[in-house]
């Protein structure tokens, strides 16, 4: 919690804060980041096993092997979710199985089975971008950002 | 009736003649299967939404109620019900299917006890001569509603808690055989300040600790008149900080006779965090576990209070911290 909400709680709130955080248990911080390093690795690799068997079957060279790889990743991960695997894979990996494409994937696939009872329209089309519409919307405000920068960069002639 | 500040005392002494607890998968697997009238291999329930399995599911239990009761439909005058769904749509379709007079309550994860509250009010009074209060939740539809779609694959941190699948309702009548309503303490709304989602065991255990302290003050109890304390579901976490601000504020409950229908309904090796949650985790151990525990003489007195967070997923995101309240109702086997 940060300092500021602190300074609005109340005294007694206060103490209870104290005595409460005393008997939390403690995140396992260390095994998570173990298994996210494990689990995101791992990912990594398969990945990294696709596009070497697009570029070795396939003909396409590092650069164009990306998108049928990460096509196949979220495929994957989206037939993972379906089949109610991924949520388990979630909990015991934490970020690394979030932080890959297939989390992203996961994100989407999960808000639209989870809405197709409420039709494909105002469910699935409604909800489907809830989680991941966020990444979205950043991702293309960031990429906005660093564009204007470089331009402007390049304008006065620094590269 | 009144009982200083915060107490119904029944002199009638309502009758709960008859109860009924229904589970899904998890429950069925869990450490009080033996005690549920009726356990669901699919969450689904054959329906084809969460939202739907939820209804089906509290229909069920008040269906199974007021006929083991020995009643039908006709004789019973009110039906109390509360649930987590937005509008409390349960309760709501529950209600239409059984076509009994209906009163909306909301209390969250306390709304088993707010009923059961409410049905001993209305029988003692002589408002009602049979009375039908029920509760239900579903894993699947809490945690679409109140977190995130349940095949998300997030980590979920060791304070968080299982919302269990199932419904409870009891069936208070005037006059028969069985545990009595003797008395109801209704709590506060208490909020220590706490607004993470994830931990509403610790959020709830002031409640709790509130309304058990008034209970004791207003009835001139001692905690060792009661076989059984049970709180609703603070889960592991927010049993243990319970039962340490009780100590705190000098109020001594053996550790025999606290307990939480939060960690009772699940088995140790079951996923469950810090425990069970919900509205239908005080509602099935009470109606299920507790009443037949008590109809078997193992034990007389026991005292529930059904703890409630009254937060939503929009006062959640607008940082809102979480307000609690915990209703009491103790009953006596004779």
């Amino acid at each position: 919690m940060s300092n500021k909400k602190k300074k609005k709680l109340t005294p007694t709130q206060q103490q209870f804060h104290i005595l409460a955080k005393a008997r939390e248990p403690h995140r396992p911080v260390f095994w998570n980041c173990i298994r996210a390093f494990l689990v995101g690795g791992t990912i990594s690799v398969i990945g990294q096993a696709i596009q070497l068997f697009f570029m070795t079957y396939f003909h396409f060279d590092e650069k164009t092997a990306g998108n049928p790889t990460v096509a196949v990743l979220i495929f994957l991960a989206a037939l993972a979710t379906g089949l109610g695997v991924y949520d388990h894979l979630g909990q015991w990996a934490g970020a690394g199985s979030a932080v890959p494409v297939t989390g992203f994937a996961n994100a989407m696939a999960s808000a639209a089975i989870e809405h197709r009872s409420e039709g494909y329209v105002l469910g699935v089309g409604t909800n489907m971008f809830k989680l991941a519409g966020p990444v979205i919307v950043y991702g293309v405000v960031a990429a906005f950002v660093v564009a204007l920068v470089v331009t402007t960069i390049k304008v006065l002639g620094g590269i | 009736m009144l009982q200083r500040h915060q107490t119904w005392f029944f002199d009638k002494r309502p009758v709960i003649l008859a109860s009924a607890a229904v589970g899904g998968p998890f429950e069925a697997n869990g450490a009080l299967a033996e005690d549920f009238d009726m356990l669901h291999g699919d969450i689904w329930l054959g329906e084809d939404s969460f939202e739907k399995a939820e209804k089906k599911l509290l229909e069920q239990a008040c269906e199974i109620a007021i006929r083991k009761g020995g009643l039908k439909k006709e004789d019973v005058q009110f039906f109390l019900c509360g649930d987590l769904m937005n509008q409390t749509i349960s309760s709501g379709f529950a209600a239409r299917t059984l076509g009994i007079p209906y009163l909306g309550i909301f209390g969250a994860c306390s709304s088993s006890m707010e009923g059961l509250a409410l049905a001993g009010l209305l029988v003692n009074s002589g408002a009602a001569e049979n009375a039908l209060a029920g509760t239900s939740s579903h894993n699947a539809s809490a945690e679409k509603q109140f977190r995130y779609p349940t095949e998300y694959g997030g980590q979920k941190p060791p304070t968080a808690q299982w919302t269990v699948t199932g419904a409870g309702a009891a069936l208070v009548g005037k006059t028969g055989a069985g545990p009595k309503v003797v008395a109801a303490t209704i709590g506060r709304v208490v909020d220590m300040g706490i607004s993470d989602p994830f931990n509403m065991g610790t959020a709830m255990a002031p409640a709790a600790v509130d309304t058990i302290q008034a209970h004791f003050r207003d009835t001139n109890l001692s905690p060792e008149y009661y076989d059984v304390i049970a709180t609703g579901d603070l889960g592991k976490v927010g049993h243990h900080i319970a039962a340490d601000l009780l100590d705190k504020h000098g109020l001594k409950i053996p550790p025999e006779i606290l307990t939480d229908c939060g960690i009772k309904i699940y088995k140790e090796n079951q996923p469950v965090f810090s425990g069970g949650s919900g509205c239908a985790c005080a509602a099935t151990v009470t109606y299920g576990h507790f009443l037949n525990r008590m109809r078997k003489g193992e034990i007389k007195r026991l005292l529930v209070i059904a703890t409630g967070a009254l937060l939503s997923p929009l006062s959640y995101q607008q940082s809102e911290t979480i307000p609690c309240v915990a209703h009491a109702v103790a009953i006596e086997s004779e």
